[in-house]
């Protein structure tokens, strides 16, 4: 507990633009054939420093075969809430769940270059306290830290719907289920919300069975993958309506609303339309009679490949899909990044009138086909998939790992892991920045990335700009 | 003489304390500059002024209610301020051992304010800071003797509403200016710079209080 607020938790997110450059960022390392044990890599982002670009500490966890795949912090600036006001904990703790061990690891980063493991909760204390299993997404809300999961309960975790739990935000125990009234949500995938609004939105990948061992593409032609995200009353914890974006939609995965809470949109990224193989993102946003509605308002065409160059999966199609993976939206509500891991593509979209994104940028690296190689002469092995924006939206940084078994399917063989940063120009543009490649240790992966401070994936904020 | 500064001291302290609960972030002016911000209009920010400041009266009514109406039992004066006291002490030690936070207040909605502020003031025992004061209030005016029950008890349900009334404008008052000058001045930034952690001097007032109380109760005033 703090005397004062963090000085990391900011009002609104125009403050947070305004905050010092991050200095560090954390990284998590999985072990993709599960052969050793996964870990969080704290990697220096500061271009005044020696060791920039370089990982700086390692804390690498005590089991194997947890996969780390999404993490978040225990406070953010959601502690500045006016509802909550109890603005003193401290940003501290990173909470990164095992997706396929459904272990979750708290670590203590108050002094980065000693950051530790604070506390572990086992598997079992999840299964037995929530029906749950396979956490993944990490925000802090109203109520403590809330944990979205991607399996209910039982051996392959179809035993009942995925959900969301609550985790006490200074003891780390688990609380119990988010859910009153889920309506027909039976899959999981992201969340994130409006606090002054009182909405929540969440999304649909997949049942265990559909991920853990790889795509099924029976499933994925059947669209059998989630294709709805719902609305929900936050804080009387029920689902108030459910969007379907059509069968064809398969995947609907990050949910990305607007930062500043005075405005009542967002976007949700599709990962591939059956019907054409486009990527797809979707605007949804909150209407007059406070009901929601959703427009697609991005497609991302497939681009024609030799069935030689293609993957087994993909041989059939004779072209290669966007595979929109991640999305991430700048502080200003901007600038949407959209990873395309399948092409090998980065893409920035204007999206200040949010119903008509225009392209304002775009970086080629790596990619199914392309291969294109970083501009310092490396193999970027796979294609951009997590990313995450500075504060300040001046550097986007990415890593290239989807998850073990799909990287696997997609990009056979192991092909090494990546963390590279770009630099937005003035009014839009993207460049790879030449001098920031993170060497990662042999036979590991790299996926989410978090940002000293904050980033534009973390933080929720209670005011609107002025 | 030694009545008429004692009941000064006791008004003094209902409206320092209602200035007191203004100030505190936890209190809700935060909410207020959040409401104009959010619909784009000042209005907003009396509108949820004087929801919270409904709320927070309403909260001094309910739990000052029982002892107005105990109070009218002349004899028992002492064991009811102990008993006041001795609540009190509980909440204020219960605050500052485990400092933990009732969630049940995350289920309100941000719209609702007068009831946030009404569970608020219950939760954290501001309502509970008054009763103290209000029997000390209730005590002096029983000196005055040859009192009849009856008219003792409608004479402290009248103090009660004075009581309430003058604690609550207190606390728009200072709430309100904060409120008022973060928005039209200051500006967000000063939310994070005026935000103090109170958590630890709130428990041990509660505990202060109670123990006064229970010393005044007991030694006699």
């Amino acid at each position: 507990m703090n005397v004062r607020p963090d000085p990391s938790f900011y009002p609104s997110p125009k403050d947070a633009m305004n905050a010092p450059p991050e200095k560090l960022a954390f990284t998590l390392m999985l072990s993709p054939d599960f052969s050793r044990e996964d870990g969080l890599a704290i990697v220096d982002v500061d271009p005044d420093s020696d060791t920039y670009g370089q990982i700086v500490h390692k804390v690498m966890v005590p089991y194997k075969g947890d996969e780390f795949h999404h993490f978040g912090w225990n406070a953010c600036s959601a502690s500045l809430s006016p509802m909550s006001g109890h603005a003193f904990l401290e940003r501290r703790y990173l909470i990164i769940p095992g997706i396929r061990s459904s272990r979750i690891y708290i670590m203590d980063v108050k002094e980065p270059l000693k950051a530790k493991i604070h506390k572990i909760i086992e598997p079992e204390e999840v299964f037995e306290k929530t029906g749950y299993s396979r956490p993944h997404t990490i925000h802090c809300g109203p109520e403590g830290i809330y944990v979205s999961t991607l399996g209910g309960g039982g051996e392959d975790g179809t035993d009942g719907p995925p959900g969301i739990f609550l985790l006490d935000c200074e003891t780390f125990d688990i609380i119990g289920r988010y859910e009153i009234d889920r309506g027909t949500q039976d899959k999981h995938y992201d969340y994130w919300w409006n606090l002054p609004q009182n909405y929540m939105v969440s999304s649909e990948w997949g049942l265990p069975p559909q991920f853990e061992n790889g795509v099924v593409p029976e499933d994925l032609l059947s669209n059998k993958y989630g294709h709805r995200i719902h609305f929900w009353d936050l804080r009387s914890r029920k689902n108030v309506q459910t969007i379907d974006l059509g069968a064809n939609h398969q995947m609907a995965l990050e949910i990305r609303p607007a930062h500043d809470p005075a405005k009542s949109h967002g976007f949700v990224g599709v990962v591939v339309d059956t019907e054409n193989l486009e990527g797809a993102i979707f605007t949804w946003w909150k209407k007059e009679d406070g009901t929601f509605d959703a427009k697609k308002v991005i497609t991302i065409p497939p681009q024609p490949a030799d069935a030689d160059d293609l993957p087994e999966l993909l041989k059939g199609f004779g072209a290669v899909p966007a595979l929109v993976t991640d999305i991430d939206l700048s502080l200003d509500d901007r600038f949407l990044y959209v990873a395309c891991w399948g092409q090998g593509e980065m893409h920035q979209y204007d999206v200040s009138d949010p119903m008509n994104p225009v392209l304002a940028g775009k970086v080629e690296i790596g990619g199914i086909v392309k291969k294109t190689k970083h501009p310092n002469g490396k193999d970027f092995g796979y294609g951009p998939q997590m990313v995450e924006i500075s504060r300040d939206g001046k550097r986007v940084y990415w890593t290239n790992s989807l998850y073990s078994t799909w990287d696997d399917q997609f990009y056979p063989g192991d092909r090494g892991a990546a963390m590279v940063m770009a630099n937005v120009g003035e009014d839009g543009g993207l460049t790879l920045a030449e001098d920031f490649w993170v060497e990662f240790p042999e036979g590991y992966r790299s996926h989410q990335i978090r940002l000293e401070g904050g980033d534009c994936s973390t933080d929720s904020f209670c005011y609107p700009n002025v | 003489m030694m009545e008429m500064e004692t009941a000064a001291g006791l008004w003094l302290a209902v409206i320092v304390s209602g200035l007191y609960h203004g100030l505190n972030p936890g209190m809700g002016w935060p909410l207020a500059v959040s409401a104009a911000l959010m619909e784009r209009k000042p209005s907003a920010l009396y509108r949820a002024l004087g929801a919270l400041s409904g709320g927070h009266l309403l909260a001094m009514l309910i739990v000052l209610v029982p002892f107005a109406a105990m109070s009218a039992l002349v004899r028992w004066q002492v064991e009811i301020q102990v008993g006041a006291a001795l609540i009190l002490l509980a909440l204020g030690l219960y605050l500052a051992i485990t400092k933990r936070h009732p969630r049940f207040l995350a289920r309100v909605k941000p719209h609702q304010l007068g009831l946030w502020s009404f569970l608020v003031a219950l939760a954290h025992g501001a309502a509970l800071m008054l009763v103290p004061i209000y029997l000390g209030l209730c005590a002096i005016d029983e000196l005055d003797a040859g009192h009849a029950a009856a008219s003792t008890l409608m004479q402290n349900a009248g103090l009660l509403f004075v009581v309430a009334i003058a604690h609550t404008l207190a606390m728009l008052v200072s709430g309100g200016a904060l409120a008022v000058g973060v928005y039209r001045w200051f500006g967000l930034r000063a939310i994070h710079q005026t935000w103090i952690n109170t958590e630890a001097i709130w428990a041990w007032s509660l505990v202060g209080v109670g123990a006064f109380t229970l010393v005044w109760a007991l030694v006699g005033h």
